[in-house]
């Protein structure tokens, strides 16, 4: 049963959300499902933080559903270039976004579900939150082969992941969240997870590939909306309390003051590819000029996004060196990001000679080094 | 390191558990420690090791993913020290003293162990006699936020969050009414103490931003005679600002930018503005706009100012040509490479379109339309922002109606287009009409270009406008 965010229900809601030290009347029992109504993954995110930094959860734990239109999400440590392939990414207009919990990387569509278990930080245990997603999934379909491995993973048939988890742990409140596959494109989960770039060396958290399956593939009756109200029943069962959702809308500020900042915050570049660890790219790219392929070796290190140092192996004279000087200080400190560097080295070739030749050579050299972005 | 500075800590007895102890019967060697301190003149503070605290789950090692202070930054209590992270779990660890940090014990990519110190912090000494009877390690369970703070002998009860922003306010919290449990001074209670200062209403977040005293009345007077008597006067009440200045390198974008303009410094520029009366192609563009969107593109004015301009310039080559950096040659580019300025959420870009000589202006917009949705996508290739000869733009769009517009190297000319305006105007009879009208500016190097020449071609441009059926004869 979804109740609709009337206005009673606001304000209940919002006694509730604000609720502090000052004594509550429990009338919600010791627990509250919520769902949210969007499907972009930086306000859902947002909603975590913003229940992790204000929500009192000694007096009752939450339960928050949410659902997200495409996109990858990496966890909080994760390196974006080693983790996905950002081209298909952008061609696609699939969203990327950096999780604040640990763990590796994963895609989204409206055919996944998240759940996230907010409690106190005396009371994260995340293994209890995933019997109870299997206990739900075993009472739906008692079949299903699925089972909670050590990893905190749940498989299917004891082969095919189905759900992955991370975690997020404050100073008072904690949170674990775990994925759900219903039925999401995994063609196009494969090919985005799948990182083109080369010579990457980082101590960034590495992915753990594994095969998956959706569950309408084992079994083609089930929806997300089953399986949601499933888990539901099961935790509001063992948390002894009413089994309704309450719908929240993350872009209500009223509600949930100062929500949209962090909205931002998420979506921020400085977050999703500025907090990637510092790590190194060596390799060679392959140019065909004229009639032949040059092999330039390129280095450079990049932190907080940033390229720190940056060296390009050119065969002597091939640019005049105060040309390749101009472009190497123009990169250094500038954002590893295709865009920047497209604006970047395009506006640094109307102060250089006006040479047909040079300009084609620049154009070669920097459109393959924009390729590594 | 780690292990050696555990061993003389417990020799110390300087923390027997997580409790502060300040004077324990360890005293001669802390006292030991203190005279150390006191000789050297930065601080007189003692040094609390603070070691890593459960996590859960029975995790006994973590790795530490990011500090979020460096020795020598003063941090308060609950502050956010570092991120470690455990197997999938990412964990904020704060601060359980004020003070300042001394000294990490790790690195980042270190692996972490439980109950091992984590950061030194020193705590100010004066602090350290109050926090004997008060602060009371909190254990993880307690959201008790509170920390007692002693100021001129007087108890004051506040949290570190609350005291941070007293003190960005220059308010001294004994001068605060505390409306908390115990008399605690709340932040609404620093809130409410600032409204009644600048008699504003502050908006809740603590980073408050300028507000400016309120005007006294804002209803307009009867008559003329009591304006005088009635004129609003300001009342000037502290202004409340605690916002900080932020300085950031010149990068990306920007370094572009300043590259390119002080390259444009060096060309001499010529500026000459005129004003166009666009009623008849505000006409043509409305007819021709649904054939144009059935091929599936938006037709805007630019395909046809485009097109006029390319038109002009082949009767005034000198306007697409490029100086050496020697200003020994001239050269005269064959193509009509038109760039049109472009506003993105980082800047400014400036894609052209290739070879307008020899476009219709379908062929025009409908390559616009890829350029802007590639440039609102942030996904403009080199070759879209390389080997433009001529620039147009169209500030108008903003706003604004005649412009100084920069030239963009290597170029030699570029053209502002303002807004297009209702305005009246004469006609051939003498009658005022309604008149569609857009000013242009265009800027020139005068190392090459003329006054004349600028004009001319303004006056062939403009002709092609107004009376877009002359553009038919000319097409090419």
């Amino acid at each position: 049963m979804v109740l609709q965010p009337s206005l009673k229900n606001c304000l209940w809601l919002s006694c509730i959300l604000r609720t502090t030290k000052a004594g509550f009347r429990n009338t919600a029992g010791g627990a509250l499902i919520i769902q949210s109504v969007s499907n972009d993954v930086y306000q859902n995110l947002a909603v975590e933080d913003w229940i992790h930094d204000h929500m009192d959860l000694e007096k009752r734990q939450v339960l928050f559903l949410w659902r997200n239109s495409p996109a990858v999400v990496i966890g909080r440590h994760q390196n974006p270039w080693q983790e996905c392939n950002l081209r298909l990414l952008r061609q696609k207009n699939i969203k990327l976004a950096r999780r604040r919990s640990g763990g590796g990387t994963v895609y989204h569509d409206l055919g996944n579900i998240n759940l996230t278990f907010f409690t106190t930080r005396k009371k994260y245990e995340r293994m209890e939150n995933l019997k109870l997603v299997v206990k739900a999934l075993k009472a739906l379909r008692p079949q299903l082969n699925v089972h909670v491995t050590d990893r905190y993973d749940i498989l299917l048939d004891r082969h095919y992941k189905i759900s992955g988890t991370a975690a997020k742990l404050g100073r008072t409140s904690a949170y674990h969240h775990c994925t759900l596959l219903c039925n999401a494109d995994k063609f196009v989960l494969s090919s985005v997870l799948k990182s083109p770039y080369k010579g990457l060396k980082s101590n960034a958290t590495p992915s753990v590939p594994a095969s998956v399956k959706n569950l309408f593939e084992e079994d083609p009756s089930l929806t997300s909306e089953m399986l949601l109200d499933a888990i539901v029943k099961e935790y509001a069962t063992q948390h002894q309390i009413e089994h309704h959702i309450t719908l929240i809308n993350p872009a209500d500020e009223t509600l949930l003051p100062g929500i949209n900042n962090k909205t931002k915050e998420l979506q921020a570049w400085e977050w999703v590819y500025g907090k990637t660890p510092k790590f190194s790219i060596s390799t060679c790219l392959n140019m065909a000029y004229k009639d032949s392929v040059l092999d330039v070796k390129v280095n450079m290190d990049v932190k907080h996004g940033r390229i720190e140092v940056c060296n390009i192996d050119l065969p002597e004279q091939w640019l005049p060196p105060a040309l390749y000087s101009k472009l190497v200080k123009g990169l250094t400190g500038s954002k590893f990001c295709p865009n920047e560097t497209t604006t970047l080295v395009t506006t640094l070739l109307r102060v250089c000679p006006q040479d047909d030749e040079l300009h084609s050579r620049w154009n070669l050299l920097c459109e393959n080094m924009i390729m590594l972005m | 390191v780690c292990i050696h500075r555990v061993r003389s800590c417990s020799s110390i007895r300087f923390i027997k558990s997580k409790y502060v102890c300040v004077f324990d019967k360890s005293a001669l060697k802390f006292s030991h420690q203190q005279r150390l301190f006191r000789t050297s003149a930065v601080s007189c503070g003692q040094i609390v090791q603070f070691k890593l605290s459960d996590i859960g789950e029975g995790i006994t090692e973590v790795t530490v993913k990011e500090w979020y202070i460096k020795e020598g930054d003063s941090v308060s209590q609950f502050d956010s020290i570092c991120e470690v992270q455990s197997d999938k779990a990412s964990v904020t660890i704060t601060s359980r003293y004020d003070g300042v940090i001394r000294k990490l014990h790790y690195s980042i990519d270190d692996i972490a162990f439980v109950g091992k110190p984590l950061v030194d912090i020193e705590i100010d000494a004066s602090k350290g006699v109050a926090s004997e009877e008060d602060v009371v390690e909190t254990p993880p369970m307690s959201h008790d936020e509170h920390t007692h703070q002693e100021i001129k002998g007087h108890k004051t009860l506040a949290t570190p969050a609350v005291r941070r922003l007293a003190m960005e306010n220059n308010i001294k919290l004994s001068e605060v009414v505390g409306t908390g449990k115990d008399n605690r001074i709340l932040k609404e209670d620093i809130l409410n103490y600032l409204a009644k200062q600048t008699g504003a209403i502050l908006p809740p977040s603590p980073k408050a931003e300028i507000i400016p005293p309120l005007p006294k009345s804002e209803t307009v007077p009867a008559a003329p005679k009591d304006k005088a008597r009635k004129i609003p006067v300001p009342v000037s009440r502290p202004i409340v600002f605690s916002g900080k200045d932020k300085t950031e390198p010149v990068t990306g974008f920007q370094k572009a930018m300043v590259k390119t303009m002080s390259a444009a410094l060096k060309i001499p520029h010529f500026g000459y503005c005129d004003e166009i009366d666009l009623t008849q192609l505000v006409q043509l563009r409305e007819e021709l706009k649904p054939l144009a969107e059935s091929r599936g593109v938006k037709l805007s004015f630019m395909p046809f100012f485009i097109k006029a301009a390319s038109l002009g310039l082949l009767q005034y080559p000198i306007l697409n040509a490029s100086l050496d950096e020697n200003c020994q040659n001239v050269t005269y580019k064959a193509s009509h490479n038109i760039g049109v300025a472009m506003d993105t959420g980082q800047g400014l870009i400036v894609p052209n379109v290739k070879n307008v000589q020899v476009c219709s202006v379908f062929d025009i917009a409908s390559e616009l339309n890829r350029l802007q949705s590639l440039g609102s996508a942030g996904q403009l290739g080199t070759s879209d922002l390389t080997g433009g000869t001529f620039t147009l733009s169209n500030i108008g769009t903003i706003g604004g109606t005649y412009a100084k517009p920069v030239i963009l190297p290597p170029e030699v000319a570029i053209g502002a287009l303002g807004k297009i305006q209702v305005l009246p105007r004469y006609n051939g009879k003498g009658e005022v009409v309604k008149a569609q009208i857009m000013n242009v500016s265009w800027s020139a190097d005068h190392r090459i270009i003329d006054g004349a020449t600028m004009a001319r071609f303004s006056n062939l441009w403009k002709s092609y406008l107004e009376n877009p059926a002359s553009m038919l004869l000319d097409l090419k």
